[in-house]
C-alpha cells in the first residue's frame, strides 16, 4: 500500500468514526420501537450504577423508555465516578443507583434531590418500606435488599449429629468436631480479606455483641470498647479455623472453597447463593448438601453480627425538574412489579417490590430482616470509620498486636481522616 | 564448505554454551509457563483451573470431564465472545491502540527530534521536567481528571482517553526517541539545511526515511501501554465504550455478586493474542530500532 | 536549531504534557493544602426498609454558605503532609522519645501507615531494581551467544511476562502459588513442609511480591540490552581477543562500559516504575503484608472514603521520593550533557 492510500483510508476510517459517534444517541431512539407503550418520557435519562444482574435487568427496563435518549453506564467502579459525574452543571447523570454505603458521598456532598412530590404523582406502586427517608424527605427508592447469613453443608453437620449453629460460640464447637471428625481441616470459611472484607465482619461481630461505633451524636469514634475487644477475640478464635490464608481470600476465594468442599460453614452474601452451587463442575454431594439459615448471633445477644443491605436508586440535584420527572417515570418502570414474574429475575435479587414471596434462596436475607438485624449504619462518617478498620485490623489478625492496641490504631486513624473531612 | 561449519559448530560448543542453553531453557520456562498454564485452564471449568483440592485437576480436567464428558470444554470462550460481546470491547480497544500510537508517535518524533538538535540548556530541562511529569501516580491524574471532563462533557467517551493516554505515555516516548535521533548523524539534516530546506523539510525529507526502526520500537511500547493499561480506561470509559482490560475486570465480579471467572480467563488469552502477532510481526524491527536508537540512553 | 522553530516543534507534546500532567499536578498541590469545611451535624430521622431511627446527619445549607465563601476549602497548610496518615510527625517525635533502641523505634514506626507502606515500597524498589538488571543483562548475553536461528523465537517467549496485563497475571498466579496450587506445591516439596504458604507470612509475601516484579521487568531490561549488545565495536572485541583477554575480561572491559548509557535509561525508567508498585499488590490480596504509596492513594480515593487532600499530599509526597531517588542519576546525566555541548 501507497503512503497515499494509507493516509486517505486514515481519514475514512476517521470520517466514518466520526459521523457514527456524534450520531450514535440519535440513531439510537430512532432505532428504537416503542416495547410496550408504558414508558414514555419526555427528557434525558442517564444512569450509573454498580454491574450485578439484578441492577443489570433495572438497566434494561429503563432502556425500554422511548421519547428521549436513554443510557446506563453499570461498572463496579460506579462509586468512583458518581460524585464527580453528578456534580458538573447539569450533571452527566440523572440518577445513580446506590446501595446504603455507596450513597453516603452523594448525601455528604449534596448532590441527590428530595423525591416527595415524585413519589406523590407516580410512586403509587411503590411500598411505603422501600422509601428511604432521611430528615422526613424521600432520598432514595429500594428495591433490593441483602445481608450475610450463614451457609453451611447439611451433610457434614448431618453425619455428625449436628445442630445448624445459631451463634457464633456454636459455630466454634461444631468447626472443632468437624475437624476432629477428619471432614475437613479448615472447616470455617469467611471474607476475611484485609480491608473492606475484614472491616465488614469485624462490623457485624461489633454490632452483635451490642458495640456502637460512634459516641451518641458526634463523630467521636467508639469501637475501643468492651465490644471492640470481645468481637476481635471472637474472630481471632474463627480464624482458627480458617485457612491460614483467609487473610487474602474474600467473597470469591471463600466461595471457591466451599464449591471445592473445603468450607464447611461460613458467613456470606445472600447475594451470592443463588449462583452458589450452580457452577460448572460443583459435585453433586456439594451441591445437594449445601442449605443456608439466618445471621448468628454472639456472645449471647439477641442482635444477629450481621447488617442490611438496600439497594436503590437516587435523582440527581443539578438537573432540571423535567429530567427529574423523566428519570423517576423511567426507574418506576424499571422496577414495576410485574419483572419478578420472570422466573430469573425473581431469582437476581430479594426484591422488596410489591407482591415478591421469598424464594428459596432469598430465606436467609429474610430471615435476617425477621431477626431484626440492623441496618449498615448510614452514617456520614461510616466510609471513614470502615476503611481505618480495614486498614489496621490486619495486624490483630496476624498476632503482630493486641486488641486493645489495635481499636486504639483504628481509632487514630480515623481521627486523622475525620479531621481532614471536618468531622473532628 | 560444509567441513568448515561443522569445524566451527565443534569448535563453539564448549563448556560454557552447554551452561547458555541450560540458562535460556530455565528463563523460557519461567517466562513462559503461567502463560501456558492459562492457556491450557482456558479450556477446563472453573472448579479445574483453579484446582483447590489438587493442582493435579487443573492438568487432567477431572471436573470437566463430569461436566461435560470431555476434558476440555470452550464455554469460556464462548460464554465471553458471544454471550458477554466481548467482540465490543475487542473493537474499542484496537480503536483506542491505534490512535494512541499514531498521535503519540507523531507528536512524540517532532518534539524528541527538537530536543535532540538543540544545544541550549533548557532542552535538558525539559527532559527531566518530563521525567518528573512521569513520577505522578496515574490514579492521581485520572481522579482529577474525573470532575472537569463531567463538566465538559466529555466523559466517558474513546477521544477523551486516546489523548490522555498520549499525554501520560509522552515522557517515556520523548525520552526513547531523543536517545534515538542523538544516533542519526547530524550532519545528515545539516547538509540538508546548506542546501536550502527548511528545519521542517530536512525533517520531512532527509530524518523521517530513516527513523523507522526507533519509531517502531517507541510505537510497540505505547502500543502496550495503550492496550495493557487499566487505571485510566476503567475510570474514564463508560461501559458501552470499555476496552478490552476493564473488561475484563468486569468479569471478575464484585464483593456481593458472583463473576465468571473463567470468561475472563479464555478472555485474557483471546486479549494475548493478537499481541502474539503483533509480536512476531515487529519482532526483528524492535531490536533493529533499539539498535540504532536507544543505545546512547 | 533556532528557539522559534524548537518551539513549533516541541509544542504539540508539551501541550500534551501542560494540560493532563502539568495542571493536574498543580491541583493537586493546591488540594493538599487545602481540606473540606467543617462539616456541621445535626440530628435527624432517617427511614429505610428495615425501620426508622435518629440519626447524625449534614446540615447543607450551613456547609454550602462556607463553600460560596471558599470554594477551595479551607486552608490548612501543610498540616496534612504531617498528620498520622502521612509523615505523623506528632507520633514519630513520640516514638523516638519512648523508644531506647533503633530497632525497636523502627519496628513502632513500621505500626505508621505511612512508613509502613514506604519500607515495602523501598525494599521493593531496591531489591528489583538490581535484580533484574543482573538477569536481564544476563539473559542478553546468553541469547546473543545462541544459534541465530533460534533467536526470534527465544525472544518473543522472553517478551510474554511484559505483556500480559498485570491485573489479571497476578491474579492467575495468586491461584498458581496457593498452597495447593502448582507452584504452591511445587514449593511446599523443595522445602519438604507440607503446612507452608506463601500468603500467609509477610516475609514470605514480601519475596513473592519481588519476585513477580522482577519477573515482570526482566522482559523490559532483556529487549534493551539484548539491542545494545548489537552495536558492541567488532574491531574492539577482536582486538581484546588477540591481547588473549578471556570472555569475562571483554565483558567487564568493553561491553559494560559500552552499555553504560543504556543501564542508566532502564534503571530509571525502573526505578521510577518500581518506586509506584501497585497492581501486584492488589492482584495478590496483599494488602495485610504489604502496602505501597501508591496502594495508599487507591485507598484514599476509594468511592466511601473520597480522601482527596489525603490522596493529594500521598501523591505529591511519591513524586518527592521518586525526584530523592533520581537524583545521583540525573546529576550524571547533566554532567554529560555539559561535556557533550
Amino acid at each position: 500500500m501507497s503512503n497515499k492510500s494509507i493516509f486517505f483510508l486514515i481519514i475514512l476510517i476517521l470520517a466514518v468514526g466520526g459521523i457514527y459517534f456524534f450520531s450514535k444517541d440519535q440513531i439510537n431512539v430512532a432505532l428504537k420501537s416503542d416495547v410496550n407503550g408504558k414508558c414514555n418520557i419526555e427528557a434525558r435519562v442517564s444512569i450509573v450504577g454498580n454491574e450485578f444482574p439484578a441492577i443489570q435487568t433495572i438497566g434494561k427496563g429503563v432502556k425500554n423508555c422511548v421519547g428521549s435518549v436513554v443510557k446506563t453506564n453499570l461498572t463496579a467502579d460506579h462509586q468512583k465516578i458518581h460524585v464527580a459525574g453528578m456534580s458538573s452543571e447539569p450533571a452527566e447523570y440523572t440518577s445513580a443507583i446506590v446501595a446504603n454505603t455507596s450513597i453516603i458521598p452523594l448525601l455528604n456532598n449534596d448532590l441527590i434531590r428530595p423525591l416527595d412530590d415524585l413519589v406523590k404523582s407516580y410512586g403509587n406502586k411503590l411500598k411505603t418500606n422501600q422509601l428511604i427517608t432521611i430528615n422526613g424527605k424521600v432520598m432514595a427508592v429500594a428495591f433490593m435488599a441483602n445481608a450475610q447469613h450463614l451457609i453451611y453443608r447439611k451433610d457434614i453437620l448431618e453425619k455428625l449429629n449436628l445442630s445448624v449453629p445459631k451463634t457464633y460460640e456454636e459455630m466454634l464447637l461444631a468447626a472443632k468436631k468437624i475437624r476432629e471428625a477428619g471432614l475437613s481441616n479448615y472447616p470455617i470459611g469467611g471474607a476475611y480479606k484485609a480491608g473492606w472484607n475484614l472491616a465488614q465482619e469485624f462490623n457485624n461481630m461489633f454490632i452483635g455483641y451490642g458495640g456502637k461505633h460512634f459516641k451518641e451524636n458526634t463523630a467521636d469514634p467508639n469501637v475501643n470498647s468492651d465490644a471492640g475487644i470481645n468481637a476481635l477475640n471472637m474472630m481471632k478464635s474463627l480464624s482458627e479455623f480458617m485457612n491460614p490464608d483467609f487473610l487474602t481470600h474474600d467473597s470469591n476465594a471463600t466461595t471457591a472453597e466451599f464449591r471445592a468442599g473445603n468450607v464447611i460453614m461460613m458467613n456470606m452474601w445472600g447475594s451470592r447463593v443463588a449462583t452458589l452451587t450452580n457452577a460448572e463442575g460443583v459435585n453433586d454431594e456439594i451441591k445437594n448438601g449445601t442449605d443456608i439459615s439466618g445471621p448468628l448471633t454472639v456472645g449471647g445477644g439477641k442482635i444477629p453480627a450481621s447488617t442490611l443491605f438496600w439497594d436503590g436508586w437516587t435523582i440527581a440535584k443539578n438537573i432540571n425538574d423535567k429530567e427529574a420527572e423523566a428519570t423517576f417515570k423511567a426507574m418506576i418502570h424499571a422496577i414495576d412489579p410485574l419483572i419478578i414474574k420472570d422466573e430469573n429475575v425473581k431469582n437476581e435479587a430479594v426484591w422488596l417490590i410489591d407482591g415478591y414471596t421469598p424464594t428459596n434462596t432469598a430465606r436467609g436475607v429474610f430471615s435476617a430482616v425477621e431477626m431484626k438485624t440492623k441496618p449498615y449504619p448510614m452514617l456520614p462518617y461510616i466510609g471513614l470509620m470502615h476503611s481505618a478498620i480495614g486498614a489496621e485490623l490486619a495486624d490483630f489478625m496476624q498476632n503482630k498486636e493486641d486488641a486493645k492496641k489495635t481499636l486504639s490504631d483504628i481509632e487514630d486513624a480515623f481521627r486523622a481522616a475525620a479531621k481532614e473531612k471536618g468531622f473532628l | 564448505m560444509e567441513g568448515f561449519l561443522y569445524k566451527k559448530m565443534i569448535k563453539n560448543f564448549k563448556i560454557d554454551s552447554i551452561f547458555i542453553y541450560l540458562l535460556i531453557f530455565l528463563w523460557l520456562t519461567i517466562a513462559s509457563f503461567p502463560f501456558m498454564w492459562t492457556f491450557w485452564g482456558s479450556f477446563k471449568v472453573e472448579l479445574d483451573f483453579f484446582s483447590i483440592t489438587n493442582w493435579y485437576n487443573a492438568v487432567v480436567g477431572k471436573n470437566t470431564f463430569e461436566t461435560y464428558e470431555t476434558n476440555f470444554t470452550g464455554t469460556g470462550y464462548i460464554g465471553a465472545w458471544v454471550q458477554e460481546e466481548f467482540w465490543r470491547s475487542f473493537l474499542n480497544s484496537a480503536i483506542v491502540c491505534f490512535f494512541v500510537v499514531i498521535t503519540s508517535l507523531t507528536i512524540g518524533t517532532l518534539g524528541a527530534y527538537a530536543l535532540s538538535r538543540s544545544n541550549y540548556k533548557y532542552t535538558f530541562w525539559l527532559l527531566i521536567v518530563a521525567l518528573i511529569f512521569r513520577a505522578m501516580p496515574p490514579i492521581t491524574l485520572v481522579a482529577g481528571y474525573l470532575p472537569a471532563f463531567f463538566e465538559w462533557n466529555i466523559w466517558g467517551i474513546l477521544p477523551t482517553t486516546i489523548i490522555v493516554l498520549v499525554a501520560i505515555n509522552q515522557p517515556f516516548t520523548l525520552w526513547m526517541l531523543y536517545s534515538f535521533f542523538l544516533k542519526i548523524p547530524k550532519e545528515l539534516d545539516e547538509s540538508a539545511k546548506v542546501d536550502g530546506c527548511t528545519q521542517f523539510q530536512a525533517f520531512r525529507y532527509v530524518i523521517i526515511p530513516v527513523m523507522w526502526p526507533g519509531v517502531i520500537t517507541a510505537g510497540l511500547f505505547s502500543f502496550l501501554l495503550a492496550y495493557n493499561d487499566f487505571a485510566v480506561t476503567s475510570l474514564l470509559l463508560s461501559d458501552e465504550n470499555r476496552t478490552m482490560i476493564p473488561k475484563i475486570a468486569a468479569f471478575l465480579g464484585t464483593t456481593y455478586t458472583e463473576g465468571n471467572i473463567m470468561f475472563a480467563v479464555a478472555a485474557v488469552i483471546s486479549a494475548t493474542i493478537p499481541l502474539f502477532l503483533l509480536v512476531m510481526f515487529f519482532q526483528k524491527k524492535i531490536v533493529s530500532g533499539l539498535v540504532q536508537g536507544a543505545v546512547k540512553g | 536549531m533556532k528557539h522559534k522553530t524548537f518551539f513549533w516543534f516541541i509544542l504539540p507534546t508539551f501541550l500534551a504534557m501542560f494540560v493532563f500532567i502539568f495542571l493536574p499536578i498543580i491541583s493537586t498541590v493546591l488540594q493538599s493544602i487545602h481540606t473540606p469545611h467543617d462539616k456541621i451535624l445535626m440530628t435527624t430521622e432517617n427511614c429505610d426498609p428495615f425501620g426508622c431511627k435518629q440519626v447524625t446527619s449534614l446540615d447543607h445549607d450551613a456547609i454550602n454558605n462556607l463553600k460560596r465563601n471558599e470554594p477551595l476549602g479551607k486552608f490548612v497548610g501543610l498540616e496534612i503532609y504531617f498528620d498520622r496518615g502521612h509523615l505523623a510527625i506528632k507520633n514519630v517525635n513520640k516514638l523516638w522519645q519512648n523508644n531506647d533502641s533503633v530497632s525497636q523505634f523502627l519496628s513502632s514506626l513500621y505500626d505508621l501507615p505511612f512508613y509502613k507502606a514506604l519500607f515495602f515500597t523501598l525494599t521493593f524498589t531496591f531489591t528489583v531494581t538490581p535484580i533484574m538488571l543482573i538477569l536481564g543483562f544476563l539473559i542478553a548475553l546468553a541469547v546473543n551467544n545462541i544459534n541465530q536461528k533460534l533467536r526470534g523465537m527465544v525472544i518473543f517467549f522472553s517478551l510474554l511476562p511484559m505483556i500480559v496485563t498485570p491485573l489479571i497475571g497476578s491474579i492467575i498466579l495468586f491461584w498458581m502459588i496457593d498452597s495447593r496450587g502448582i507452584i504452591g506445591t511445587f514449593i511446599q516439596w523443595i522445602f519438604n513442609d507440607p503446612f507452608l504458604s506463601l500468603k500467609a507470612s509477610t516475609l514470605l509475601t514480601w519475596i513473592m511480591l519481588i519476585v513477580y516484579g522482577v519477573w515482570h521487568a526482566i522482559p523490559f531490561s532483556f529487549i534493551v540490552f539484548y539491542a545494545g549488545l548489537q552495536t558492541v565495536p567488532k574491531d574492539q572485541i577482536e582486538s581484546a581477543r588477540i591481547d588473549g583477554a578471556s570472555k569475562f575480561q571483554e565483558i567487564i572491559y568493553i561491553t559494560l562500559p559500552h552499555l553504560i548509557p543504556l543501564i542508566t535509561f532502564v534503571t530509571l525508567i525502573q526505578l521510577m516504575d518500581n518506586f509506584r508498585v501497585f497492581e501486584p499488590i492488589v492482584g495478590f490480596n496483599a494488602e495485610a503484608h504489604a502496602t505501597s504509596l501508591s496502594w495508599i492513594i487507591f485507598n484514599d480515593l476509594g468511592g466511601e472514603t473520597r480522601q482527596l487532600s489525603s490522596a493529594a499530599s500521598s501523591s505529591i509526597l511519591t513524586i518527592l521520593g521518586v525526584s530523592i531517588l533520581l537524583l545521583p542519576i540525573l546529576i550524571r546525566t547533566w554532567k554529560d550533557f555539559y561535556i557533550k555541548k
